[in-house]
């Protein structure tokens, strides 16, 4: 089937081109914004292609397309998905529109610069996600930072340079060992392909002294993109100062698809010897972000230091080296973008109707704003992990899979973790839209306008879904390429495990 | 095998020749009023010409010409494209940004052709003499522009200290020479290489390698020979330091791999640590002194030392790999500063009335194309995937590794860290919002006119193809690779300890 052949590539590049389009043509009202919405539509539509025509039991990647691209070094346009990645590209389809809705009205001037640059970061994400050459990859990861960059630059709140260079560095230094592993590979091996790579290093025919600097550098650049705890300086000055829709659509992803696939992918062996330092500091960012979010007074940052948190989490889930873990953890990224974005939106409804991002200024929104105010219930009430919503599904196969695969010390402190994360997000609602009516609140304010409402009702049933029925996504999640490779690293079998997954399937 | 006319091996040089001597005929015959912009027209057309003709050349046998002191080979002619290409887009650069009734145009355009021959000729060269000759032509016209803008104090100072410093270590490289020919008796490139297995006078020969490695390395701004650079560049005009930073450096690259790797091949076990520590040494300084720059163009002309030191890393790559990563390095640096100091000379102005990183703030506000241009070229710089820098620091680096020096590269990756740190402080401040109070930067508009587009448009389009299908380029600096490789003979390699 021919669309089934290009169909990466068309995803790949209906930004770009929509990008180009932006670029072209005038800066004129709302055109750029209507361009980029019309684009990521299209582009969220042909993502969905995806799972629609993805085959359950066929292992190895999928959509597959390999051509070189240039011939020395040996690098080579392949792309591919399966399950790690096909809901992760589903997912950044799914955000794009909702950045573009949250924009809308916060973006009032130099539109063009901004969708098209914003489209640019579109295709560069999605290039993460699908690379199976290592050197194609790299550089997608890096085309990532640089739209970034500029946009937090130019739209940052108060200081926004100063986040953009400090965000650049954060990630782009750490890519530098990357790089140098990736070459250190490539001269060992004349080859940047996943899949020949992970045999040759499973075959064990490269010494493995040096294979350990290898897996430590792109564990180090991985890390520091997350951000696994202590290496989350950029993230507070990142998340506050960057447009919300950037905020929502970087966040986390990158990282820890990129542990899954390339760390613990590639060096299995590497990694489960790293992994008790991992699983140690997870639980300890778990807890670092959970107590900072507890004292913060701007909403931004709070949100900042959760989403450290839940990273953590879905850390711990990926280090736990157990295929439930797995699952839990990519189930989680999935559940976290979603959340995030709507939360995202949520607050920066609030920030651009009421002009402050200062919690304490805010309180008894609820009876001005209903919709706001039960959609936030909502959103908070998924992230903590309610039962019947979708953040339960993933922090149960997490959680559980850490208590009987890793060490129950640790499940114990992630749980305490994750109640710590109700604390601050149910203060966090009372704070905001209960309690008595401050002086902010009794300005007339409108409730959600139709685009907000179009975009966060629908976020909020596929909470719903997701929490009642994992089923959807868990098979196809479970057919990675190479996971009986993956399935061999692990510390500890998972079938048992498995049967409480089906069990929470069945709900 | 066919004879080729001797003439034919040098045909760019001598429309290069001609096309100077028109120019400066040409001026001579206007009245001292009328405008010269046309001599510029008249410049950019001949070097398109010689352009051409070194392309045409591929179609020639491989050879020498001229009693063996000229080459044509896939080498040369590389780098010959290389010239003429930057040349063309200082021409057409200068075309717009000279004022319409600055003194001595005419000479302007006649110096720079002419600097043009001097390093088509030194890439082309095979006698030692003649490099030194070209050497000369190109350094000379490069010292007179350098001092072009008479009317302000620094200009000639920036003129007055490239030739002292110039043309010292001009007589380090003249010194190396002498020694060679005492060594070996010739100073042809293959009959030394042939010899030098032979010789008996070491010290002789490994003087000469350290002071031709001086002399060449003050040519390419390496530290610790770089201290001229920053002066320079700020002193002299914005067109000419795209010029000047650019293409006499792709020739003095060129002629330093000739040495290496066609005179003293089998000396590689010395030259490589001693590249190696200029190496770290030019990215280190380089990059930590461009840490500190409030001025554009001397923030500039330390990241250029910087880059002159990722580029010698690709040195320690193994021969043809080396070879090709060095010259694809060349293109890819020529490509992006050329751009870059284009965009800095409009933006500036001829007078430079705004040096300062400040004076570019909000730069994509005044002008969303320039400003964005320099984002692109400092993403460049800084080395962001699917542009030229992203490949050229690539292959270089992935050079290093499969020579084995690890470390190197490592070093230069750190380095092209810290580089981010300033190219971004330029990228954001070009981003940001203009300040409140209007100030002198936001009333002056810059013009961009045809020939600057063309400009523009050259190293805009050069820097995505080096960046997005290098493969060409690379097939071409890979050839050229294959043509530098020492003579079978001398490839034994030499015993070291003979030497001491």
């Amino acid at each position: 089937m021919a669309i089934n052949e290009s169909i990466l590539t068309l995803i790949l590049l209906a930004p770009l081109a929509g990008a180009v389009l932006v670029a072209l043509l005038p800066d004129r009202g709302k055109l750029p914004a209507w361009l980029a919405l019309l684009t990521t539509l299209v582009s969220l539509g042909l993502t969905l292609h995806l799972p629609a025509h993805f085959v359950l039991d066929q292992h190895g990647f999928q959509f597959e397309i390999n051509r070189p691209w240039i011939e020395n070094p040996a690098i080579f346009y392949h792309v591919g998905v399966d399950g790690l990645s096909l809901w992760l590209v589903v997912l950044v389809g799914l955000l794009a529109p909702v950045g573009v809705i949250a924009s809308w009205n916060a973006i009032k001037e130099r539109r063009k610069v901004f969708y098209s640059l914003f489209l640019l970061q579109q295709t560069a994400m999605y290039g993460v996600f699908i690379s199976l050459d290592l050197m194609l990859y790299y550089g997608f990861w890096e085309l990532s930072l640089v739209p970034m960059a500029i946009l937090i630059a130019m739209y940052g709140r108060k200081e926004g340079p100063k986040a953009a260079i400090k965000f650049f560095l954060f990630t782009f230094i750490p890519s530098a060992p990357l790089l140098v592993a990736i070459l250190w590979l490539y001269a060992h091996t004349g080859t940047f392909n996943f899949a020949e790579l992970r045999l040759l290093i499973a075959s064990g025919s490269l010494p493995s002294g040096a294979l350990c600097w290898v897996a430590l550098a792109f564990l180090f650049a991985f890390a520091v993109k997350v951000p696994v705890f202590p290496l989350h300086g950029w993230v507070a000055d990142t998340f506050s100062e960057a447009p919300v829709a950037l905020a929502m659509v970087v966040a986390g992803k990158l990282g820890l698809y990129s542990m899954l696939r390339f760390h613990i992918g590639l060096f299995p062996v590497q990694a489960r010897s790293l992994a008790p330092l991992l699983v140690a500091l997870a639980v300890i960012g778990l807890l670092y972000g959970a107590c900072l979010a507890l004292v913060q007074r701007d909403f931004w940052r709070l949100i900042a230091y959760a989403a450290i948190s839940h990273l953590s989490l879905i850390t711990l889930g990926i280090y736990g080296l157990t295929f439930t873990g797995w699952d839990g953890a990519i189930y989680q990224i999935l559940n976290h973008g979603v959340v995030d974005a709507a939360l995202f939106l949520l607050l920066a409804v609030l920030e651009v109707r009421y002009g402050t991002s200062q919690i304490s200024a805010y309180g008894g929104l609820a009876s001005r704003v209903p919709q706001m105010a039960t959609l936030f219930v909502i959103s908070t009430l998924a992230m903590i992990g309610l039962p019947m919503l979708n953040g339960f599904v993933g922090e149960f196969l997490i959680l559980s899979s850490t208590f009987t695969g890793v060490s129950r010390g640790w499940a114990i402190a992630a749980t305490v973790g994750v109640i710590l994360g109700a604390a601050y997000m149910l203060w966090l609602v009372q704070r905001l839209f209960y309690g008595p009516e401050s002086e902010l609140a009794s300005q007339p304010a409108p409730d959600l306008h139709l685009g907000e409402q179009v975009v966060l009702w629908p976020l909020a049933v596929l909470m719903l879904i997701m929490g009642l029925a994992p089923s959807i996504w868990i098979p196809s999640i479970e057919n990675r390429a190479g996971s009986t490779a993956l399935r061999g690293s692990a510390t500890v079998p998972a079938s048992a495990l498995s049967t409480s997954l089906h069990g929470e399937s069945q709900q | 095998m066919t004879t080729v006319p001797d003439i034919y091996r040098i045909l760019p040089e001598v429309i290069l020749t001609l096309t100077g001597v028109l120019i400066m005929l040409l001026d001579a015959s206007m009245s001292t009023g009328a405008s010269r912009r046309a001599l510029g027209w008249v410049g950019a057309f001949g070097t398109t010409l010689a352009l051409w003709s070194s392309l045409w050349q591929l179609s020639l046998p491989m050879g020498t010409g001229f009693y063996s002191t000229v080459e044509t080979s896939p080498f040369t002619i590389f780098f010959h494209v290389l010239i003429c290409g930057i040349v063309l887009v200082a021409l057409l650069l200068s075309l717009d940004s000279l004022p319409e009734n600055s003194h001595h145009q005419g000479e302007y355009y006649a110096l720079i052709v002419f600097g043009a021959v001097g390093m088509c000729l030194l890439t082309a060269a095979v006698e030692l003499l003649l490099v030194f000759i070209a050497l000369e032509i190109s350094s000379i016209a490069t010292y007179v522009l350098a001092g072009y803008r008479k009317e302000t104090g620094r200009s000639p100072e920036a003129a007055v200290k490239y030739f002292l410093l110039g043309s010292f270590a001009t007589g380090f490289l003249l010194y190396g020479i002498a020694m060679i020919f005492g060594a070996t008796g010739t100073t042809q490139v293959y009959e030394i290489a042939h010899s030098i297995p032979a010789a008996h006078h070491h010290t002789l020969i490994l003087a000469s390698l350290a002071l031709m490695l001086v002399g060449i390395l003050f040519k390419v701004s390496a530290a610790p020979f770089h201290v001229w650079a920053p002066d320079v560049y700020e002193g002299a005009p914005s067109p000419v330091v795209a010029l000047m930073a650019t293409a006499p450096k792709a020739a003095a690259f060129a002629l330093l791999l000739r040495v290496v790797y066609e005179i003293f091949p089998t000396l590689r076990s010395i030259w490589t640590p001693l590249l190696w520590i200029v190496a770290i040494l030019s990215m280190t300084v380089g990059n930590l002194a461009a840490l500190r720059q409030q001025n554009v163009k001397r923030m500039l002309a330390y990241s250029s030392i910087a880059h002159a030191g990722y580029l010698l890393a690709a040195f320690a790559g193994l021969g043809n790999a080396g070879i090709a990563a060095a010259s694809f390095y060349v293109a890819a640096y020529a490509a992006m500063n050329v751009g870059i100091f284009a965009v800095v000379t409009v933006v500036s102005g001829y007078e430079e009335n705004l040096p300062l990183i400040q004076d570019f703030r909000g730069l994509i506000y005044r002008s969303p194309m320039l400003g964005g241009l320099m984002i692109f070229f400092l993403a460049s710089l800084i080395g962001i995937p699917f542009t030229g820098g992203f490949f050229g620091k690539f292959y270089s680096f992935s050079a290093a590794v499969g020579g084995g020096a690890i470390w190197l590269a490592i070093i230069g990756l750190l380095n092209s860290g810290i580089a981010a740190a300033y190219y971004l402080r330029l990228a954001l401040a070009v981003a940001q919002h203009p300040a409140e109070e209007p100030s002198t930067a936001s009333l002056y508009q810059p013009r961009i006119g045809v020939a600057l587009s063309a400009a523009l448009l050259f190293a805009v389009g050069a820097t995505l193809v080096l960046g997005i299908v290098p493969g060409e380029v690379l097939r071409s600096a890979q050839s050229g690779a294959h043509t530098l490789q020492p003579p079978p003979e001398a490839t034994e390699v030499m015993d070291i300890t003979a030497l001491r």
